[in-house]
């Protein structure tokens, strides 16, 4: 069938047209793709290089300066008591964020694996948040984390108060740091430790988040064939050794693709903490995406906060890159 | 069928711990939307935050009220804003994703992995110029920049969505078709179009979704109040010392119905949109 059809196009006067058609086909896909292509050049590694070129410029105010200044900018953040904190709080929170999404994602999915009554309601109840903004889940979490006062309770506390628990956490209201005041080697100007402020922040990231890492899981599982757990079951292994033994190892490659995902969405939190404490008190939740911001649009460094996204865009790049190369590698051999 | 729960020991204890875990955790992830809805039903009597927890006496849709009167334009701007950038981000992904699963060429997948890196990016890293080029082509402070913005950085998610979409297509139809006589546009016009709903849908849920609850680029870019988009004007809201909390958490329900309509209505595609966006969809 193909072959009498090409013998037709070949033949006589079609031959030409079919001929102007391949060249038309050679050049018609880089055409489509050349407007997207463009956009990225520009807009991603024209603009990237763009602040690269930025951070090491003098520019401080609202008109652009741009002698160079060199490597100054990059010394100054690094030795900022600010831009310590964050990088302290990046790690504390991405610690809580990553266990909390991995361990409740796992669990919701291997318990929405079991076949049970009513999967589709719970199944769509923990992915709920996922159709929120950031700023909606930090309004929400930011009422529900209001202390109150030692008499008048509100939020989390009042709740666990009505039920006979007392509960008298300062939440994000607190600068804290755990243990009492952290410890402070004497090249950093920053109590090492866990700013407790960041733990509800965490916990409203996971409730929006580990819905995500449960949808993920759950594809995984029911990419299991039967036969595999059948076949443990038969050589005598227990539920619980299944799952360890057979299911667990299947899903690894789910729970690295999983760690990155929210390593780097970790790293770039920005909208939640903004809405849930700005980043204080004091800077007991700042990351590097609002000290950016705010040293950029708000104080008008614009070198310095050049610099802080370079150190950001240089965080994420070490998760990423390696994991896209990856990626596309295995596709090929697919 | 046997399940899966009741094998094993034949128990049901397992399936009743099972019940309770996956009650507890509903009520983990439904407690805030509990609170949210019962806060925005309260009238402004009955609102102090030390009752958070109570009833409302009476219904009351006085804070949605309020919190429409503070977000009615900028709800409007949120429309303004998504809808094209969906529309355009649909057909510069159906395109993008064509060329790279069916017409690949030497290095195609180098390109395409170098388009996927911009979405993991932190914008912080490009805000810079973007605020400078912007106000160059005088689209800073408006809603057409930040259209042009959320499109640009929305390639890569709806590259990859449709790329992997249309890797489902069989690329014999595509063969045919050249056999046929059809072209590039051609094949792209009579065969993969009439397939492309699935991934227009998905892309359109997704982008939808994202634009509308997008903050970043929202709040660098729009900097008077006329053209502020939901997110910016909630966080106004929620940051400000004259706003009952009533009124603010009437304000972040009334954001979230858009993006939570299509999430009840169309959640299956809204899934597969964001397991795309883990690469291994």
């Amino acid at each position: 069938m193909a072959r009498t059809a090409t013998r037709e196009v070949e033949s006589g006067s079609v031959k030409g047209a079919w001929r102007r058609r391949v060249n038309t086909d050679r050049i018609a896909p880089f055409l489509m793709i050349a407007p997207s292509v463009a956009a990225i050049a520009v807009f991603v590694y024209g603009f990237i290089g763009w602040t690269g070129f930025v951070s090491l410029t003098k520019w401080h105010g609202i008109v652009a300066d741009y002698t160079i200044r060199g490597l100054q900018n990059y010394a100054e953040i690094f030795t900022s008591y600010r831009f310590q904190t964050d990088l302290r709080n990046t790690l504390v929170f991405t610690i809580f964020f990553l266990i909390g999404c991995l361990v409740i994602g796992l669990v919701l999915a291997v318990l929405l694996d079991l076949n049970v009554r009513g999967e589709p309601f719970f199944r769509t109840v923990y992915l709920l948040p996922m159709a929120l903004s950031f700023i909606v889940t930090g309004v929400i979490w930011q009422w529900l984390f209001q202390p109150g006062t030692q008499g008048n309770p509100t939020g989390l506390n009042a709740l666990f108060q009505s039920f006979g628990i007392p509960l008298a956490q300062q939440w994000s209201t607190t600068a804290a740091v755990w243990p009492a005041g952290g410890w402070r080697p004497g090249w950093l100007l920053v109590p090492l430790g866990i700013p407790l402020a960041m733990i509800p922040v965490a916990v409203a990231a996971i409730w929006q988040m580990s819905g995500f890492i449960m949808a993920m899981y759950l594809a995984g599982l029911r990419g299991i064939p039967d036969d595999l757990r059948e076949a443990a079951r038969v050589d005598g292994a227990s539920e619980w050794q299944v799952f360890r033994y057979v299911v667990l190892p299947l899903l690894h490659p789910i729970t690295l693709s999983a760690l990155i995902i929210l390593g780097h969405i970790s790293l770039k939190i920005f909208d939640l903490i903004m809405a849930m404490t700005g980043g204080g008190p004091g800077f007991a939740t700042d990351v590097p995406a609002i000290n950016m911001y705010e040293t950029t649009f708000k104080s008008n460094e614009y070198a310095v906060g050049a610099a802080i996204a370079i150190v950001l865009l240089l965080l994420v790049a070490v998760l990423i890159v390696p994991y896209l190369i990856y990626n596309i590698r295995t596709e090929t051999q697919r | 069928m046997t399940t899966r729960a009741g094998r094993g020991g034949g128990f049901s204890y397992r399936r009743v711990l099972a019940y309770a875990l996956m009650i507890v955790f509903a009520i983990f992830f439904l407690l805030p939307v509990y609170l949210l809805v019962i806060t925005g039903l309260k009238s402004f009597q009955n609102v102090d935050v030390g009752q958070m927890w109570q009833w409302p006496t009476s219904l009351n849709f006085g804070s949605f009220g309020a919190a429409w009167i503070d977000l009615r334009d900028s709800f409007h701007n949120s429309f303004e804003l998504t809808i094209p950038a969906t529309i355009v981000s649909c057909i510069l992904g159906s395109m993008n994703g064509y060329v790279l699963s069916k017409w690949r060429f030497r290095g195609s997948d180098t390109l395409f992995t170098a388009i996927l890196f911009g979405m993991f990016i932190p914008y912080q890293s490009v805000l810079i110029p973007l605020v400078v080029f912007l106000r160059n082509i005088h689209l800073y402070g408006s809603i057409p920049g930040l259209i042009l913005t959320n499109v640009v950085y929305g390639i890569p998610i709806v590259t990859l969505i449709f790329r992997n979409y249309y890797a489902t297509v069989p690329s014999d139809l595509v063969e045919a078709g050249k056999v046929d006589g059809a072209g590039f546009f051609g094949i792209y016009r009579y065969v993969i179009l009439p397939l492309s709903a699935p991934g227009f849908v998905v892309t359109a849920i997704w982008q939808f979704t994202s634009i509308w609850n997008e903050f970043l680029f929202a709040l660098v870019i729009t900097n008077a109040p006329e053209v502020r988009p939901v997110t910016v004007a909630l966080q106004n809201i929620a940051g400000s010392q004259f706003t009952e909390w009533n009124v603010q958490m009437a304000g972040a329900l009334l954001v979230a119905v858009p993006t939570l309509l299509v999430y009840i209505f169309l959640g299956r595609y809204f899934l597969r949109g964001m397991l795309a966006g883990s690469l291994k969809g």
